[in-house]
């Protein structure tokens, strides 16, 4: 099992990444998710031992890897996927998979498994990006690793590529049974494929729970907003129960126990009503999604606030239109 | 913090490369006058011919490296090809043939009857190095405009701009580190050579240093030398200037181009392959025709390609972990430039400090180990920016990925790194083997007594007036350096296939 305490890294005297801490269990997948320069890829790269850390342990129970004590990533049983595919351009595919096995039959498998059978004598350069990733991750399971690392394989590939190979690499990974570490940009992707999800911010981990935690219950408002739309709007919190200008909610505190609140609102959270006898607000704008409509309603405090329609409903720019809070789940809420 | 593999072996080589340097320090110090006027005729001859040299070849090179990049050609391939072979020539083959070919008296005067300018001086040396080291530009400049990706010419057209404009303003811009690059190694190329100056009787700091060696001015020779070093240094610390931005490789772009196109740029470029290539090898030929195979000792060809082929093994065991320490930091960068020193040094100055170092060491003396040391410190940086070129462009992320699949440092390097560099080190080879195959003035103060090769045969032929014997050598001289060329577009061909 791999468990990381206190893991700082350092480029020159600038800290990428401070005080992670994180266990990763048989076979779970976690999704690390951030904006950009928030050091995802970088504490993949301290895993693997491509980098140097500063202070901080990892440890897989075979290695223990400290500032001091350097294991070499040949010898930390780790696999990595790259988002360049890194496949060795000189080798054929079936060359690529089997790099390092003396029994290429382990290999078959995953060969078979990925749809790589007609490509098997191959070279890189002639297949396309899911090919070529499915290549690499066959290359990496093949060769039995502890545990997987995967760094935003998805982010070179074609929008309508994504969505199934997304589903093929967690369930390659579950059939082969080792635990992953998945850094993705993409909220909708972290939600979705992970068992779990951590949240990172300039380096710092916001969060890491379940993808439904994460989602209902973000322990700060930057997650709240990673993860999905969100709007904020004031209220008055006692007990458990949470007073808006948009109705009542059951509520959970998620940091300082006050009494004047700003609570969370997920589009669906909100119901709208066209037509209404006492409107409270006016659509500032809509966007059609298919099967659903996303609008923008602003109240009379200005608050701007999300509600997500049947594509049925049809609400224009400008309409004048009564919303509520309607959920039968506590809502977070925050201290003003 | 940990030091790198490849640093102990590059300290060596770098230290080798100064011997030279400190020999030839102590020699001048013994040297009394400094500066003087001859002098200032000197400096001024060389930067001459440096400058002129340079910007014949950016002329002629940069739009060769456009068209062989860009433009869809027949014989796209075989273009490619016979202008890059003037590299292959030895310039005082073409200096030793121009000058035979050209003025009152010459053979096309004898052959056709009128009379053309004659071609010594200046002038003479100025378009004889164009022509045979403009390759290097087009090299250079094809490579660097390779790796652009179509799109952004395809945008500034998209917003307008006409194609001449976006060449100027778009891809012009991304390709002057490379044609810089090869601008360098014209210049110092044209500092170096001994042969087509002293053939052309223009008093350049080589073709002195040569007079005052035989003259038995040994110490006012390296003082000249040191002179000549000092440019050198200069432009040396110009090229750790040049930074070599990376881009991300895409797909290159496209020109068709019609048929008055076609012909104007043929009519534009013929003529520098009639010169470089098709004269000497019909003034070669004529002579053959003419003296017959006059008895033509053909170990003499042996000898040459031995000692350049143990020169370009050499080079390239060396070449590898000086590359690689060039990569891996500032240090390493530094050991490198030091290594190119031996390209800076003329042959005639190298093979002065090797044959007083030979003096001091009687077991190097008068072998062909001395010589080919002098091939290796002279052509080393060839091998070295070769292959710092192919592992520059391998991407770290195959290193990483061999590395965590649970491959050890040396078996990264030997099943990966090695494998997709080895174009970059067969290039290095080839490079090094031609130009020790040419070399023609260390070879002559170096070579063990009674070991002709083909090159300092031409040279004793050309002394003694009897040109009509130059054409088997010369001839020679020619196929074996295309041969090399051959080995070096192959290295490149099969790349190509790889990505």
């Amino acid at each position: 099992m791999l468990s990381v305490s206190k893991l700082s890294i350092d480029y020159g005297s600038n800290r990428v990444v401070s005080e992670l801490n994180l266990s990763l269990g048989e076979s779970e997948i976690l999704m690390l998710v951030g904006p950009t320069g928030c050091g995802k890829s970088t504490i993949l790269q301290a895993l693997a031992g491509l980098i140097p850390i500063s202070e901080g342990e990892i440890n897989l129970g075979s290695w223990r890897a400290t500032p001091k004590l350097k294991v070499p990533p040949e010898k930390r049983k780790v696999g990595m996927v790259f988002q360049d595919f890194a496949l060795f351009p000189h080798l054929t595919v079936q060359q690529n998979i089997c790099f390092r096995l003396t029994d290429t039959s382990k290999a078959d498998h995953w060969i078979k498994l990925l749809g790589l059978e007609a490509f098997r004598n191959k070279k890189p350069a002639t297949l396309s990006g899911g090919q070529k990733q499915r290549v690499a991750l066959a290359r990496t399971l093949a060769h039995e690793p502890d545990f997987v690392l995967l760094d935003e394989p998805l982010s070179n590939l074609d929008a309508a590529l994504k969505d199934t190979l997304r589903w093929d690499i967690r369930n390659a990974l579950k059939d082969a049974g080792v635990p992953a570490i998945w850094v993705t940009h993409d909220q909708e992707e972290a939600l979705s494929v992970g068992d779990r999800v951590g949240v990172l911010k300039e380096g710092i981990i916001q969060q890491i729970d379940t993808p439904e935690r994460c989602f209902s219950l973000p322990s700060n408002r930057f997650v709240a907003r990673f993860l999905g739309e969100a709007s904020f709007i004031a209220g008055n919190c006692e007990g458990d129960i949470a007073t808006t200008d948009l109705g009542n909610a059951p509520a959970i505190k998620v940091d300082h126990d006050t009494a004047k609140v700003d609570v969370l609102l997920r589009p669906d959270d909100i119901h709208l009503i066209q037509n209404a006898n006492s409107s409270n607000g006016k659509v500032t704008w809509v966007r059609y999604e298919g099967g659903s409509r996303l609008c923008a309603v602003k109240l009379a405090c200005d608050t701007v606030v999300t509600s997500r329609v049947s594509h049925e409903v049809m609400v224009r720019p400008g309409d004048a239109v009564h919303v509520s809070i309607n959920t039968t789940h506590p809502l977070a809420v925050y201290a003003a | 913090m940990r030091i790198p593999a490849s640093y102990p072996m590059a300290l060596l080589a770098a230290l080798l490369a100064l011997v030279p340097v400190y020999i030839l320090i102590t020699l001048a110090s013994d040297a009394t006058a400094v500066f003087d006027s001859h002098n200032l005729k000197i400096l001024g001859n060389t930067l001459s011919l440096m400058v002129l040299t340079v910007i014949g070849s950016i002329l002629i090179g940069v739009p060769l490296a456009f068209i062989s990049a860009y433009v869809q050609l027949p014989f796209k391939k075989l273009w490619l090809v016979l202008f890059a072979a003037p590299l292959a020539i030895p310039s005082y083959i073409g200096a030793f043939t121009l000058y035979a070919a050209f003025g009152p008296g010459g053979e096309i005067n004898q052959l056709l009857g009128f009379e053309t300018p004659p071609m010594y001086g200046l002038t003479g040396a100025a378009i004889v190095m164009t022509l045979y080291t403009f390759p290097f530009v087009m090299l250079t400049t094809r490579s660097s405009l390779l790796s652009l990706d179509a799109s952004m010419v395809n945008a500034a057209r998209t917003l307008g701009m006409s194609m001449p404009m976006s060449v100027f303003k778009v891809i012009l811009p991304r390709v002057i580190n490379g044609i810089a690059a090869g601008s360098l190694l014209v210049a110092l190329y044209t500092l170096s050579d001994f042969g087509t100056p002293a053939m052309m009787r223009l008093d350049t700091f080589t073709r002195v240093i040569y007079v005052e060696y035989n003259a038995f001015g040994l110490s006012r020779a390296a003082m000249l030398s040191l002179q000549l070093m000092v440019i050198v240094g200069f432009l040396l610390f110009i090229e750790s200037q040049i930074k070599t931005a990376s881009e991300r490789h895409g797909r290159p772009l496209m020109l068709f181009p019609s048929n008055s196109q076609k012909l104007a740029m043929l009519v534009t470029f013929l003529p520098v392959l009639l010169l470089a290539i098709c004269l000497p090898l019909a003034i070669f030929t004529l002579w053959l025709a003419r003296d017959g195979i006059a008895d033509f000792d053909f170990s003499i060809a042996w000898n040459s390609a031995y000692a350049s082929g143990i020169a370009a093994i050499v080079a390239v065991v060396v070449a590898v972990p000086v590359a690689h320490a060039a990569l891996s930091g500032k240090v390493g960068r530094i050991m490198e430039r030091v290594t190119y020193f031996g390209f800076g040094i003329p042959g005639i100055v190298m093979g002065t400090a090797l044959v007083y170092g030979g003096l001091q060491l009687p077991l190097l003396y008068q072998t062909l180990a001395l010589l080919v040391i002098a091939y290796v410190l002279r052509f080393l940086p060839l091998a070295v920016g070769s292959v710092r070129t192919s592992t520059e462009h391998l991407d770290s992320s195959l290193i990483k990925s061999a590395r965590v699949l649970g491959a050890s440092p040396r078996e990264a390097f030997m099943r990966i790194t090695l494998p997709l560099t080895l174009r970059g080190i067969i290039a290095g080879a080839a490079l090094v083997f031609l130009e020790s195959m040419r070399e023609l003035e260390a070879t002559l103060l170096l070579g063990p007594t009674g070991f002709e090769t083909l090159s300092t045969y031409l040279w004793r032929v050309y002394e003694a007036g009897y040109f009509g014997r130059a054409a088997i050598p010369g001839l020679l001289l020619v196929v074996i350096s295309a041969c090399g060329l051959a080995i070096m577009l192959s290295g490149e061909k099969r790349s190509q296939l790889e990505h």
